[in-house]
């Protein structure tokens, strides 16, 4: 069941631009388990719509299905949502973005609905470089079916049952970089102050921009052997600060000294990385994918933003779409009329 | 030996290697008779191949308008030595066996009762030409023209499709016109021109002409213009054979006619998909979103997409899908055509699932459907399924002319603007049944920053699009989706029936490709005292007429090609009929159905006044 929350507004809230309180942001109440990271996504994702003051029904939320995946029904209630089916996020993404290119779409999913069932839908959403944001809540197993492994989950890692992953897992961020995603980050639930800026940077980012948020599953996969739990990844974690500044805030300048590196967006914002364990370029590609290899090796997990391209033509403009959404379209713009269908007969006879 | 004779009334084939560029010098023979005012009816038979094997091109003529596959062959024209055995065995006796006589032909393949008539193409092309690829190209050209004096067509009108062919090409007009002369003389020289077998002009032999208007034209590139006169802006698609074509002509069409003038930049966007399930996935995710979108494909591919179906259909998104039917299961027999699908498409996905289901039977009805298909779909908010055929979609039949209505307006169905929203006092029920036909009222994302937003999901919910597993809920919610499925039933296609001269207790039903040789079958049996009324079904679900229609008469055919008589099982599932009254005939072999064995199978359950039921075996008998 999903319950509504009641509607009472304090009148001392903090507004935004748009004069609307975080609560004008809100889903239905979650019905996830209690700690479940999946939950402070949502938060994060709520949090950074109020603070870019984004209209609630300009975003339009996708997901396949699984915990994950239930997820958008519990953010952004003045939202459209679509729980597709399991995997196939991707194509229903596609085609929402098609009809209509205003739209913010945000993408939810799951390791298990993204690195094995829809595998292959999200390896070409990447490749069509879709203007979304892609955010896999990874927790290492499948926790709406109750705790099986995922591909994701990393050799040797145990869940609750206490047996161990024997195969060798897959990563979204590596594959995602390596056929060619124009944004890739990862994040960790429990650390909002990074995640936040990350979602706000992968909305404005134009083109596909992934972010693989470990994302525990109290229930059936936080146990000490597990690589994906709590414990472990405040442990393991390879911490990369990130800043977001949107663009009316301050114009894009040039690098800064030290240990701030400033990368400037398609429409002027800003990201501001706090370097400290990686140190490599954020455009540099095959930096990104060493940097990734190298901690995954050392048994640590870099998160941070991990690359970013500096301009990339997303899919409405490879297919060369008009601007105007092709939903708004009419028979004026789409329907040839009887005159053409008169040539059309003339040459088929 | 009685040689056939025949007046603009008779079938020919052309036995060719695949790969040969023989498809366009069959498809100017064919038109060629088009446009002496001639019905024909052109099929390519292909193998499921890109070189070296035999393929086929059957050419009905027929003054009478029959388009349907008649059986049996007049004339082979054979360039194909692998086949060629099998070929000769074909003609019907009294028929012509036209050869390339370059090489003798081998005695023991002779047959007295059919005329032989050797034209050494390739030995003329030798001759002619130097280059190879030019001797393969011509020799096509040069059995065109030998055919034009042995058949008596007007030379000046192959001459004038010579010229629309390679409009932009002008070079190659005079060598190819050139290579019909040749083809043309040596036949005039060597052979008594014409043969028995010929054609006409249909106004010189004082036949009423009432064919001048009509275009010859193929299903698929009918169906694309249907999408694009419906105004489908997104297409997500896959390719498959015998469906590609559709979306391969929607973006031909939509790069000349979907260009934004001010921009230059498209009023579409076609993605190829990786696979069916995301080719659908983006129509569902499109339509959604308030564009029309379509997707084209075939068997596999409508097995692949079931379960978005399924989420199409309980979610209730407008998704138009054109499944060009060929022979399965699994890969079956991909270059041939069947209707083996009706029942894999109307109840595609698990659960309690029906779709709406469209038969087109010609190319103008592939454009009328289409077109209807979107606001089918916006009107239902459901998915529709255009069930064409190989057969329809990839050959030409002649069809009456495309038309479209200037002030037609698309019927989007019930959608709710933001001013809507502000009007209304209620609150917004994404499932409420308002208007008590079944089908609720939606918003597209973004429309009112208060109002109108709702979560679209393949799980059970409520009126208000809440989640739910309360029972009772369920239970009303998929009461309403049947309902909204008896709603269909007025708007989807009316049957067409036709009475026959005397009152009779015989019916014959029938859909798509199936159509055209059941009506020639029934015109057959109608000389021979054998009165039956028929009716065409044009969609699924069933209207009133169906039921009506079998319940007055003591014996239906139910024609059709596939092997387990899917409509007749979906007859007597959706209409409550008695089995035992309907009587399958059936045809599966891959090649279209024909009259002949339409008619004898009908014939047989005719005579002595006793109706058997046709088992598979007697149905079989009948050989096309
Ligand atoms: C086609 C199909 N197969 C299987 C399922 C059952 N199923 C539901 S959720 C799920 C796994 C979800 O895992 P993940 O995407 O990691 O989400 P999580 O619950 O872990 O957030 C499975 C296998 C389904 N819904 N559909
Ligand atoms: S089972 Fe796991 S993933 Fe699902 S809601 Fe509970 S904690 Fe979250
Ligand atoms: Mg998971």
């Amino acid at each position: 069941m999903s319950y509504s929350k009641p509607k009472f507004r304090h009148p001392d809230l903090p507004t935004n631009e748009l004069g609307l309180t975080k609560s004008d942001y809100e889903g239905a109440i979650s019905t996830l388990c209690a700690g479940c990271g999946h939950d402070s996504i949502s938060a994060s994702i709520l949090n950074a719509c109020f603070e870019m003051s984004i209209q609630p029904h300009r975003v339009a939320k996708l997901s396949g299905i699984g915990c994950s995946s239930k997820s958008p029904a519990y953010f952004l209630g003045k939202s459209h949502g679509f729980n597709s089916v399991h995997g196939r996020m991707p194509s229903v993404a596609t085609g929402a973005n098609l009809a209509n290119r205003d739209l913010i779409y945000i993408g939810i999913s799951g390791d298990g609905d993204s690195a094995s069932i829809g595998l292959g839908q999200f390896m070409h959403v990447v490749r069509r470089n879709l203007n979304m944001l892609y955010v896999v809540e990874n927790n290492g197993c499948y926790g709406l079916t109750k705790g099986q492994d995922s591909a994701t989950a990393d050799l040797g890692s145990a869940t609750k049952k206490g047996i161990a992953n024997p195969y060798e897992p897959m990563d979204l961020v590596s594959l995602a970089l390596q056929i060619g995603a124009t944004f890739v980050a990862r994040s960790f639930s429990g650390d909002k102050r990074q995640l936040e800026p990350l979602i706000k940077a992968a909305i404005t980012h134009k083109g596909f921009a992934l972010i693989d948020v470990i994302s525990p599953c109290v229930t059936f996969n936080n146990s000490v052997a597990s690589t994906k739990g709590y414990q472990y990844v405040r442990e393991h974690m390879s911490h990369m600060a990130v800043d977001f500044v949107p663009m009316r805030e301050e114009i894009c300048t040039s690098y800064q000294a030290g240990t701030t590196q400033q990368v400037c967006m398609h429409d002027g914002s800003a990201v501001h990385l706090h370097k400290t364990g990686a140190d490599f370029d954020i455009h540099d590609r095959h930096a990104a994918m060493e940097a990734v290899y190298h901690h995954k090796q050392a048994g640590e997990i870099l998160t941070g933003l991990l690359y970013m391209a500096h301009d990339s033509d997303d899919l409405h403009e490879v297919l060369g779409t008009v601007s105007k959404p092709l939903n708004a379209l009419t028979e004026n713009e789409l329907c040839p009329g009887s005159r053409f269908l008169d040539s059309i007969n003339e040459g088929l006879r | 030996m009685r040689r056939i004779e025949a007046v603009n009334d008779f079938v020919i084939k052309f036995a060719n290697v695949n790969g040969t560029g023989s498809a366009s010098a069959n498809h100017m023979f064919a038109k060629s008779i088009f446009r002496m005012g001639i019905p024909v009816s052109p099929r390519n038979i292909f193998p499921s191949n890109i070189q070296g094997l035999p393929t086929w091109y059957e050419v009905r003529v027929s003054q009478k308008g029959y388009l349907g596959r008649r059986g049996g062959v007049d004339i082979m024209l054979c360039v194909n030595p692998q086949s060629m055995a099998d070929d000769i065995q074909s003609v019907d006796p009294g028929g012509y066996f036209i050869y390339d006589s370059t090489k003798p032909l081998d005695t023991r393949l002779m047959r007295k009762d059919v005329e032989f008539i050797g034209i050494p193409f390739t030995q003329i092309c030798l001759r002619e030409y130097d280059d190879a690829r030019l001797r393969l190209l011509f020799k096509n050209m040069i059995y065109v023209g030998a055919l034009a004096a042995l058949l008596n067509i007007d030379f000046a009108v192959l001459k004038d499709l010579v010229s629309d062919q390679f409009k932009g090409k002008e070079k190659l007009i005079t060598p190819n016109v050139h290579a019909m002369e040749l083809g043309y003389q040596y036949a005039m020289e060597n052979f008594t021109c014409p043969l028995g077998i010929r054609v006409e002009r249909a106004s010189e032999i004082g036949e009423h002409i009432s064919y001048t208007n009509h275009i010859l034209m193929d299903g698929n590139t009918a169906t694309a213009l249907g999408a694009i006169y419906g105004g489908a802006t997104v297409a997500g698609w896959y390719p498959i054979t015998p469906s590609t074509s559709v979306v391969e002509a929607f973006e031909r069409y939509a790069r000349r006619l979907r260009i934004d003038p001010g921009t230059g930049k498209n009023n579409f966007a076609i993605v190829q998909a990786e696979d069916e399930l995301s080719a659908m996935g983006i129509v569902i995710g499109a339509a959604w979103n308030g564009a029309r979108a379509f997707t084209a494909t075939s068997g596999p591919g409508l097995s692949l997409m079931t379960e978005f179906l399924g989420l199409a259909y309980f979610a209730e998104v407008p998704v138009v899908l054109i499944n060009v039917q060929r022979s399965g299961p699994s890969t079956g027999m991909p270059t041939r055509t069947q209707q083996p699908d009706i029942l894999a498409a109307a109840y595609a996905s698990h659960g309690d699932t029906k779709h709406v289901l469209l038969f087109p039977s010609t190319p103008r009805e592939c454009f009328d459907m289409s077109a209807e298909a979107f606001d089918l779909a916006d009107r239902l908010q459901t998915p529709i399924i255009m069930m064409s055929d190989l057969d329809l979609g990839m050959n030409e039949h002649m069809s009456p002319p495309l038309e479209w209505d200037d002030s037609r307006k698309f019927d989007r169905g019930k959608v709710l603007s933001a001013k809507d929203l502000d009007n209304m006092d209620a609150r917004f029920g994404r499932y409420l049944d308002t208007d008590e036909d079944g089908i609720p009222y939606r918003t597209y994302p973004g429309t009112h920053p208060e109002k109108g937003a709702f979560f679209t999901r393949g799980s059970s919910r409520d009126v208000y699009a809440t989640y739910t597993e309360d029972g009772e809920a369920y239970v009303h919610n998929m009461q309403r989706l049947l309902k909204k499925f008896e709603t269909a039933k007025r708007y989807v296609p009316a049957p067409k029936i036709k009475m026959a001269k005397q009152k009779t207790s015989v019916g014959a039903l029938f859909f798509g490709t199936t159509a055209s040789p059941c009506y020639e079958a029934v015109e057959m049996l109608a000389k021979e005292g054998h009165a039956v009324d028929t009716i065409r079904i044009r969609a699924f679900p069933f209207n009133e007429d169906v039921e009506k229609f079998i319940s007055e008469h003591e014996v239906v055919f139910v024609i059709e090609q596939n092997r387990d008589g899917q409509l007749r099982r979906l007859l007597i599932n959706e209409g409550e009929l008695p089995p035992n009254k309907l009587i399958s005939i059936l045809h599966y072999d891959g090649m279209p159905i024909t009259a002949r064995s339409i008619a004898m199978s009908m014939r047989d359950s005719l005579s002595d006044n006793k109706v058997t039921p046709i088992t598979r075996k007697t149905a079989k008998k009948v050989k096309s």
